[in-house]
């Protein structure tokens, strides 16, 4: 191993990834933060200090907006710990069955919302729900329940819950898929051991198998955290960059995609979207601190 | 457990559960792709209903392929997903070879820094990646995705490729080096061929979001003839909102790929997904 000469393969090796790693995201990453502290003024790049930040929370017209689309967006990512994740692990404890009959069908066929794009769940679900066709009040009015029947994408009070919950129905193969393979890694024996304890059905679930594959839901709900308060397609495909109505389905993905492109009434400014994104980088980063330092280093693991 | 063995009706409220939930997955696909084939008149009156002799109707579909340039936009998605994959693999494989491989100053660091990029969504840097893009020239064009398809792929690809190529025998490279192979041939013929599973695995899991993904076309190559197929059947579909029959084709032309790939490929991502490579 030890060559006394330079190993250049080494090298060699690592280049390309690195580079255009460091080029493509690092680099930009750190960049957008710089830019966040500057403002064009008279066509000009002027370093304004915190002045954005200043702006975006001190100024009420955008402080507003602001806390809008973060308090949505936590709305959003609490329907998805709520029905997401425990739908998918429901889901998963079902599929992991031994001797369930038809289990790689079923694991397939709920999976292929995941694989779909935005952009077709969203008109999917917008046709669906939509008024005029009348797919959804015909199958309320089948079970009876026609009354309960809104437009509820277009309703403010309803249409970021169903917003949620459409983008829960599109990724709860995730959780279903990474819960499933926990489940699997558990030794018979152990299961076998509850069974003589008397430990079985629902209470081998909660007393035995739950507490082993906490560490996995640790995981899936950072990645919940992360994916959430990045998003922006299913929003912007089923209800526009507006975010509508009346902003009510504002998430800060769309809120920074206004700043930076603008609007109708509205010029772009790449700088408050670049502050914007910084109080975004900062959002996750919290997240993952707390899931990494508090979390994930208190959670008890077992040796299996 | 034992319990639900003995009982039928537990088995029978465990297929039941399923089957429901398995219908509310599949319900919504199904009934775009049923009516994108009915007449205007038939898709209002009965939603539901599968075409028939009396109610078949391609119109949505003729619409699509005059107004809309989809082969185009596949074109352009097929060849940033193929592009990206490549780079991502080759790259990814080739840095994860020299952490795994090479005991050298700096690799725990190194691996470190390439692991960032793993929880951090490269989104937050847009702005400045616009900036980029438009500095060199590349804003428009098909490069300027595949540029960052790739970058957001190596992280995870560095990280699941170098677990696995701890795992290729030393011997093996040892007895390689004896007989005088340049590092670059153990990489190439040795240790590749034994990672091939892994391979696939990262391809897989990177091929479905980069072939969905709608934020980069949108910023960073919204230009008619660069649009990927999800770009081009949003604007599309924005377009033609009021004409359910192209509007539904246009839909059902989208799904019909992913769905395709996703037969060919399921076995492995579902391995990959169960296989605990991303713990």
């Amino acid at each position: 191993m030890q060559k006394p000469r330079t190993r250049w393969h080494i090298l060699v090796f690592l280049a390309p990834a690195v580079l255009i790693y460091t080029a493509v995201m690092i680099f930009p990453l750190f960049n957008t933060l710089r830019l966040a502290l500057y403002s064009k003024i008279d066509q000009e790049r002027v370093y304004t200090g915190l002045q954005n930040f200043q702006t975006l929370f001190g100024d009420p017209i955008w402080s507003e907006q602001f806390w809008n689309a973060l308090g949505n967006n936590f709305w959003f990512f609490l329907i998805h710990m709520l029905v997401q994740n425990p739908i998918g692990i429901a889901l998963a404890a079902l599929l992991s069955h031994p001797r369930l009959r038809f289990a790689a069908l079923y694991r397939s066929a709920i999976f292929i919302p995941t694989i779909l794009s935005f952009v077709i769940v969203g008109f999917a679900w917008k046709l669906i729900l939509s008024p005029i066709w009348g797919i959804a009040p015909s199958m309320l009015d089948a079970v009876g329940l026609k009354s309960l029947f809104a437009p509820w994408l277009g309703k403010e009070e309803y249409a970021l819950t169903t917003l949620a919950l459409i983008s829960v129905w599109q990724f709860v193969g995730i959780p279903m898929m990474l819960i499933y393979a926990a489940l699997l890694t558990i030794p018979e024996e152990i299961l076998e051991a509850g069974e003589i304890d008397g430990i079985t059905g629902m209470s081998a679930f909660w007393k035995i198998k739950l507490p082993l594959i906490l560490p996995s839901i640790g995981i899936i709900s950072i990645l919940t955290f992360v994916g959430n308060f990045n998003a922006f397609d299913l929003i912007y495909a089923a209800q526009g960059a507006l975010a509508g109505p009346d902003f009510s389905t504002d998430i800060l993905g769309t809120f920074m995609y206004r700043t930076f492109f603008g609007f109708q009434l509205q010029l772009g400014d790449p700088h408050m979207g670049a502050a914007i994104a910084g109080a975004m980088f900062a959002i996750i980063l919290v997240g993952v601190c707390i899931y990494l330092f508090g979390i994930q280093t208190r959670m008890r693991r077992y040796q299996l | 457990m034992s319990s639900a063995r003995k009982r039928p009706f537990n088995t029978l409220a465990m297929h039941g559960a399923l089957i429901l939930y398995t219908l509310i997955a599949l319900f919504p696909v199904f009934v775009i792709l049923i009516n994108s084939f009915k007449t205007r008149k038939k898709i209002f009156r009965e939603p539901l209903a599968l075409p028939d002799a009396e109610s078949f109707s391609l119109v949505g579909y003729q619409t699509v392929l005059k107004q809309g340039d989809f082969f185009l936009y596949f074109q352009n998605s097929l060849i940033v997903t193929v592009a990206s994959l490549a780079l991502v693999l080759l790259f990814g494989a080739m840095a994860a070879f020299a952490l795994s491989e090479y005991r050298f100053r700096g690799n725990l660091l190194m691996g470190l820094y390439l692991a960032l990029g793993i929880m951090i969504p490269i989104r937050i840097g847009t702005v400045a990646i616009l900036d980029l893009m438009v500095s060199t020239g590349l804003v428009n064009t098909l490069w300027a995705l595949i540029l960052v398809y790739t970058a957001q792929g190596l992280p995870l690809a560095v990280f699941i490729l170098s677990e696995f190529m701890r795992q290729v025998s030393n011997d093996l490279k040892d007895a390689a080096r004896i007989d005088g192979l340049s590092e670059y041939t153990i990489f190439g013929r040795i240790v590749l061929p034994l990672v091939r599973p892994a391979l696939a695995t990262v391809a897989v899991f990177n091929m479905i979001p980069i072939w969905n993904d709608l934020w980069f076309p949108l910023i960073l190559a919204p230009a008619e003839e660069v649009k990927t197929l999800t770009l081009g059947s949003q604007v599309f579909i924005g377009q033609f909102v009021t004409d359910w029959n192209a509007v539904l084709s246009a839909l059902s032309m989208a799904i019909l790929p992913v769905l395709l790939l996703y037969v060919i490929f399921s076995r492995q991502l579902i391995r990959g997904l169960t296989s605990g490579a991303v713990k």
